[in-house]
């Protein structure tokens, strides 16, 4: 039977409609990612100085820079990470080897999946209830706790999937020695799975260093450069947040500088992360 | 362990013995275990944290306004007067204009990248296309607000006034001044900000496809966009709706972005190009500011509106990956 030449014509058609739309839809999406960082680089690099790093965060109309900004966002991540990464390489530990196939398991993994994609600010709106309100004021404590909560389930989830993927027979050959339970866990899984729960934290980290909303609510702002974990503190997105929003051009060119910055930091840790799984270094 | 020190003498094992010990570090074990358990159960706590500080925190506000908190569209701090009306419809419109808009871009890319991409060039785009997912949305409301805005109310939104107003039935969605800011912009950089998650998840099904069903199809005389719809589509149903929705829910909860560029005026519109607001913008613009037991009580129920819809959302995405036995990606 000869096909229908139409019914070919027409086949043909559709196959060269759809690939040219497929062609447009990643141009589209790459050329955002363009847009986007050819905009961060050249406004964010015009407004580079090194008084960014040296000077605090300016009344509107005077120069200045990001210092109490970047000191507040390292304060608050350093902190946030150090309570996260126990917590959540631990929690993952007993999902991958205790409770892989337990009720209380399931429960947890439901959960963490939940957290893991819930909306950041409601997260605030719980440190808000559970520490601000409370002690009747914002603290960078708050602003902390809410950024741990939020770094937890990544973590939670990468360090889970990479201890599953080491083989079953190590863990047994392990055992089979007299090695205790634990022992085995501490020396052969998070061994195996060290650069799979590294990469866990990098994202983690990155995720957290990005994150506005939950703090505006929790560490708030503050125009002066401070230690103390007891008062509001400046951080790096609310800042720009702040700066951006308002009408005064200095202040909207730190936000740009700021907004470099961090986009820089975070593109980096991911871009990192990301080698540190590829099958290379795998292998 | 007892050496042996030959082999007709190998003496029994004897707790008592001084050369006998039992693997050292026996006794950690009950306390690492009660470790990890602790801190997974910590995660359940956080969650029925959430859950029940919200619930308890909004119960005053459904007290005093009853269900007309959720259909009253009035806003007003002054008169202590809440209904969130404004807020969820907002929501919804973003949402709804980011999966219109980012679904099609985020198929086509993960279509393009499974079948037509040259394999030189098929791991840089999939990783920019990933790197897009890594910019914090601070970073996107900027954006949004510095270039899109602009072009938006000259270029885009003065066209569609002219050309689209007056249509019939859907002519008021594209009435009013071009202020730029407004639901159809926040909608629109939220479709940019859910299509790398989208696009990802898809690629990472498409990779589930059996290479001989493609090359059947191919073999039997389909084209490439026959391919696509016959074999990887229908074979990827599950994953790529459970795709979808994750990005709806990305969409969804997405704060800072949409604050930005959506005016925060909370007023019911038709036009997609008015200002408006959405719950989680209404949170981040007046949430630190908020003042009396009225205001914040209403706002936290705000937040657990958002909450439970996103929960339902989640939950429904989350069976749609257990059904091709993965789970919500990170």
């Amino acid at each position: 039977m000869k096909p229908d030449p139409s019914v070919l014509l027409r086949r043909r058609i559709v196959n060269y409609c759809m690939l040219v739309l497929f062609t447009l839809a990643i141009f589209i999406s790459i050329g955002a990612l363009t847009a986007i960082l050819w905009k961060l680089s050249f406004s964010g690099l015009k407004a580079f100085s090194p008084d960014v790093f040296l000077k605090s965060t300016p009344a509107p109309g005077s120069s200045g820079g990001l210092l109490n900004a970047i000191l507040g966002s390292v304060i608050l991540i350093v902190t946030a990470m150090v309570a996260a990464i126990p917590l959540g390489v631990l929690a993952g530990t007993y999902l991958a080897e205790y409770g892989r196939t337990s009720r209380l398991g399931d429960v947890i993994r439901f959960c963490n999946d939940i957290l893991l994609s819930a909306p950041s600010i409601v997260i605030g709106l719980f440190i808000y209830g559970i520490i601000v309100l409370p002690s009747k004021h914002f603290s960078a404590w708050a602003g902390a706790a809410s950024l741990c909560l939020i770094a937890i389930p990544v973590i939670v989830r990468t360090s889970e999937d990479m201890l599953r993927l080491v083989p079953n027979s190590l863990r047994e050959a392990g055992v089979a020695l007299g090695c205790p339970y634990w022992k085995m866990i501490v020396k052969i899984g998070w061994k195996s799975a060290r650069p799979g729960i590294i990469t866990g934290i990098i994202l983690a980290l990155a995720r957290i260093s990005g994150e506005t909303a939950p703090l505006l609510f929790t560490s708030l702002n503050n125009q002066f450069t401070t230690l103390s974990m007891n008062v509001p503190i400046s951080s790096l997105p609310i800042v720009i947040f702040q700066f951006a929003m308002s009408p005064y051009k200095d202040w909207q060119n730190l936000a740009w500088a700021g907004a470099f910055l961090i986009t820089i930091t975070v593109l980096g840790l991911s871009i990192f992360a990301r080698q540190m799984l590829s099958p290379k270094r795998r292998s | 362990m007892v050496p042996a020190s030959g082999v007709d003498k190998v003496p029994a094992p004897n707790e008592d013995a001084e050369d006998f010990h039992l693997p050292s570090g026996l006794h950690f074990e009950g306390p690492f275990k009660i470790l990890t358990r602790l801190s997974a159960i910590l995660i359940i706590g956080v969650m029925a944290g959430i859950f029940l500080l919200l619930v308890l925190e909004s119960v005053p506000v459904f007290h005093k306004f009853g269900f007309s908190f959720i259909t009253a569209s009035s806003w007003n701090p002054v008169s202590n007067k809440f209904g969130a009306l404004a807020s969820i419809v907002g929501t919804l419109a973003t949402s709804f204009i980011a999966v219109l808009f980012g679904v099609p871009l985020a198929l086509g890319s993960a279509l393009f990248l499974n079948e037509l991409c040259p394999f030189k060039l098929r791991s840089p785009l999939s990783t920019m296309i990933e790197l897009l997912a890594a910019i914090p949305s601070i970073i996107y409301g900027m954006w949004g607000l510095f270039v899109m805005v602009p072009i938006m109310s000259h270029f885009i939104q003065p066209a569609m006034i002219k050309h689209c107003g007056h249509i019939p039935y859907v002519g008021g969605l594209f009435q009013g001044p071009p202020f730029g800011i407004g639901t159809l912009t926040a909608g629109l950089i939220l479709s940019v900000m859910i299509l790398p998650f989208i696009a990802s998840v898809s690629l990472q099904a498409f990779a589930t496809v059996p290479a001989s069903l493609r090359e059947a199809a191919y073999g039997t005389g389909a084209n490439v966009w026959e391919v696509c719809r016959t074999v990887l589509i229908p074979f990827t149903k599950a994953s790529l709706i459970g795709a979808i929705m994750l990005g709806l829910g990305r969409a969804l909860g997405e704060t800072m972005a949409v604050t930005f560029v959506i005016g925060n005026a909370h007023r019911l519109s038709v036009s997609l190009l008015a200002p408006g607001t959405t719950i989680s913008a209404t949170l981040a613009n007046e949430f630190a500011e908020a003042f009396g037991d009225t205001y914040i009580s209403s706002l936290l129920a705000l937040g657990l509106i958002l909450f439970l819809i996103t929960f339902v959302i989640l939950m429904i995405t989350r069976m749609l990956f257990l059904y091709d036995k993965r789970r919500i990606p990170v």
